[in-house]
């Protein structure tokens, strides 16, 4: 029992982790330029299958070095060409229009790489499991984990100590002044959107050594995302975090007792917290209305 | 009667006119009874999310929930209930507005980008409980072993059944009902409240109207619409899907009335017509399919943001 109870908690952090790393992009994008990212699921498996694509000619490592960044680099092109000339219209266009680049992004990986599952070789020596008592605990699961820790940690830094990193959080809180000092305020955009897509690529890559690639995999992971981040708080990036986890945690526990439900767990989670605190675990007054 | 009224009046007369004659038009043109049947139902959806969406000014994003629910209601209904159509859909609208009733409680305080994320993880909450829900719902595969039962007026029994021209009227007639209410509400005073509502919530709100409760009343009455546009769904497929109720088929509602004019009364039910044909014309002859229709949502959005309606209406001004 102790060791299926260790299994599923470790099982929901890890899936947690996941979900922080996608809600941590959504939620940037979210907050500074009020757009939702329907297509966020969409560039976590181009992503992986970037990292797919180039595993075979600099290995497992230089991929999860250079699939990131080209996952941004797509992003940013995205986000200059489709996105922004809807940033002065009604939130619903945005909407509508990643939505639709979810499907063209589907169903796009589809055409290129077949519609089965592909695998990503992960180095042998992460592969293995720890100990044969913690059969479950890989040394890659570990790794994964190592690798979230890092890039939220850097994100915060990020966040707390650069330029672009004040830019961005004063502009979440006020963009028409941040812009009246002078600031280009569509280059923040553009570079708050591709640091989103950053984490989100980062997260396929992460998600492809674990679970193999499908094009539908975005699509999964992106609801719980959300939820994740109307748990955490609209407005607070640790609350995102701690929501992200909450959410992972709790399906994995569910999923011991009453495995049927361990999805819709995390929605009752949602309606509980908006009834009880409207604003979310660490959200600001105001800032959900 | 002046110019403007007279004009209204003919349009009103051709919309019906054309809706009327549709099995004995689109044939000759290809289309089939049954295709005219689906957009109707689809069309009435369109028209209850963009009751909210045009008309009160607050995006839905997850309403294919409470068009899923009347659906399962029919459905239901008829499978475990008794065999009648209007039992069916009574009970299916009824199931559809009022979860939207309840959950609207807790959705309606916030706005704009929010409010759309909370109605769609809400809405997603339904997809899980019919999926998981096999043994009532059918799970996956949906709801089978039902189908629609004909209508006794008294005197004969009308067969809708086997008889796709008489089901197309009987579809017909419950559109008419549910369009007549809905213009009806427009038209009243609460309407006008919606509508200013929607133009300057805050200037709304300094003339003391009770904003949060008018939108909420907004979401419920749209739910009940969507409801029982659902349980008419379920009659024309004699099945009742979970895809239904997903949040992909909100944007497909949401999509037909943005592409047919979000601030016209018809205009979602033209949405729904070009969407419905199109989706049909597409997936028959390619299977990438998906990547045309998303490339019809980026291609609305950045050039034809007013819809059809919106369009022609502009170019003519």
């Amino acid at each position: 029992m102790t060791q299926l109870l260790l299994f599923n908690v470790t099982n929901g952090l890890i899936i947690g982790a996941f979900y922080v790393l996608m809600a941590l992009g959504l939620s940037l994008i979210l907050n500074l330029s009020n757009v939702i990212n329907f297509a966020h699921g969409g560039f976590l498996v181009i992503g992986g299958y970037i990292a797919y694509t180039i595993t075979p000619y600099i290995g497992f490592w230089g991929a999860l070095l250079v699939a990131p960044p080209l996952t941004a680099v797509i992003g940013l092109v995205v986000e200059r060409v489709l996105i922004r000339p809807l940033y002065g219209r009604d939130p619903l266009y945005s909407l509508l229009l990643t939505f639709g680049m979810a499907f063209i992004i589907e169903d796009g990986t589809r055409f290129i790489w077949g519609p089965q599952g592909k695998p990503v070789t992960i180095p042998a020596f992460l592969a293995q499991p720890l100990s044969n008592d913690l059969f479950f605990i890989t040394g890659y699961r570990l790794f994964m984990v190592a690798v979230v820790m890092i890039a939220v940690a850097l994100l915060f830094l990020l966040l707390r100590y650069t330029r672009l990193g004040i830019r961005i959080r004063a502009g979440t809180l006020d963009l028409e002044t941040v812009a009246a000092l002078g600031i280009n305020v569509q280059m923040l955009r553009s570079l708050n959107f591709a640091v989103g897509i950053y984490l989100a690529g980062l997260s396929g890559v992460l998600a492809a050594g674990q679970l193999g690639l499908e094009p539908t995999m975005g699509t999964g992971l992106l609801m719980p995302s959300f939820i994740a981040i109307i748990v955490g708080g609209i407005g607070s990036l640790p609350g995102t975090l701690v929501g992200g986890l909450l959410i992972g945690v709790a399906s994995g526990l569910t999923a011991v007792f009453l495995p049927a439900a361990s999805e819709a767990v995390i929605y009752v989670m949602m309606a509980v917290v908006l009834l009880l605190r409207p604003r979310g675990l660490f959200g600001e007054e105001g800032m959900m209305s | 009667m002046s110019a403007e009224q007279t004009r209204k009046l003919i349009v009103l007369a051709a919309i019906w006119a054309t809706l009327l004659l549709a099995p004995y038009w689109m044939i000759p043109l290809g289309g089939y009874t049954a295709l005219a049947t689906r957009v109707l139902v689809l069309g009435l959806a369109a028209m209850s999310v963009n009751f909210l969406l045009g008309f009160t000014g607050v995006l839905s994003f997850g309403h294919a929930a409470y068009f899923g629910l009347g659906a399962y209601g029919a459905g239901l209904t008829l499978k475990f209930l008794a065999p009648s159509t209007p039992l069916a859909l009574v009970l299916g609208m009824l199931l559809g507005g009022l979860c939207g009733a309840i959950l609207g409680t807790l959705i309606v305080r916030r706005r704009g980008v929010y409010f759309a994320m909370v109605t769609i993880a809400f809405g997603q909450v339904f997809y899980y409980i019919a999926f998981q829900w096999s043994s009532l719902t059918g799970g996956d595969d949906g709801l089978r072993g039902f189908s629609r039962q004909p209508i006794d007026l008294g005197l004969f029994k009308l067969d809708i059944l086997s008889n796709a021209n008489n089901f197309y009227y009987f579809v017909l007639f419950c559109f008419a009902l549910v369009a007549g209410a809905m213009a009806f509400i427009l038209r009243s005073p609460f309407g006008r409240t919606m509508i200013a509502i929607r133009e300057n919530e805050r200037r709304a709100r300094f003339l003391g109207i009770p904003v949060e409760r008018h939108i909420w009343i907004a979401f419920t009455l749209s739910c009940f619409f969507m409801g029982f546009a659902g349980a008419l769904y379920a009659l024309v497929n004699n099945f009742a899907d979970p895809r239904g109720l997903h949040y992909s088929q909100s944007g497909d509602f949401v999509m037909m009335a943005v592409m047919g004019g979000m601030r016209s009364f018809w205009g979602p039910l033209l949405g729904a017509a070009v969407f419905v044909v199109l989706q049909d014309y597409l997936s028959s002859i390619t299977v990438n399919w998906m990547s045309f229709v998303g490339l019809l949502f980026v291609l609305v959005v950045l050039f034809f943001p007013r819809g059809l309606l919106g369009f022609l209406q502009r170019s003519k001004a």
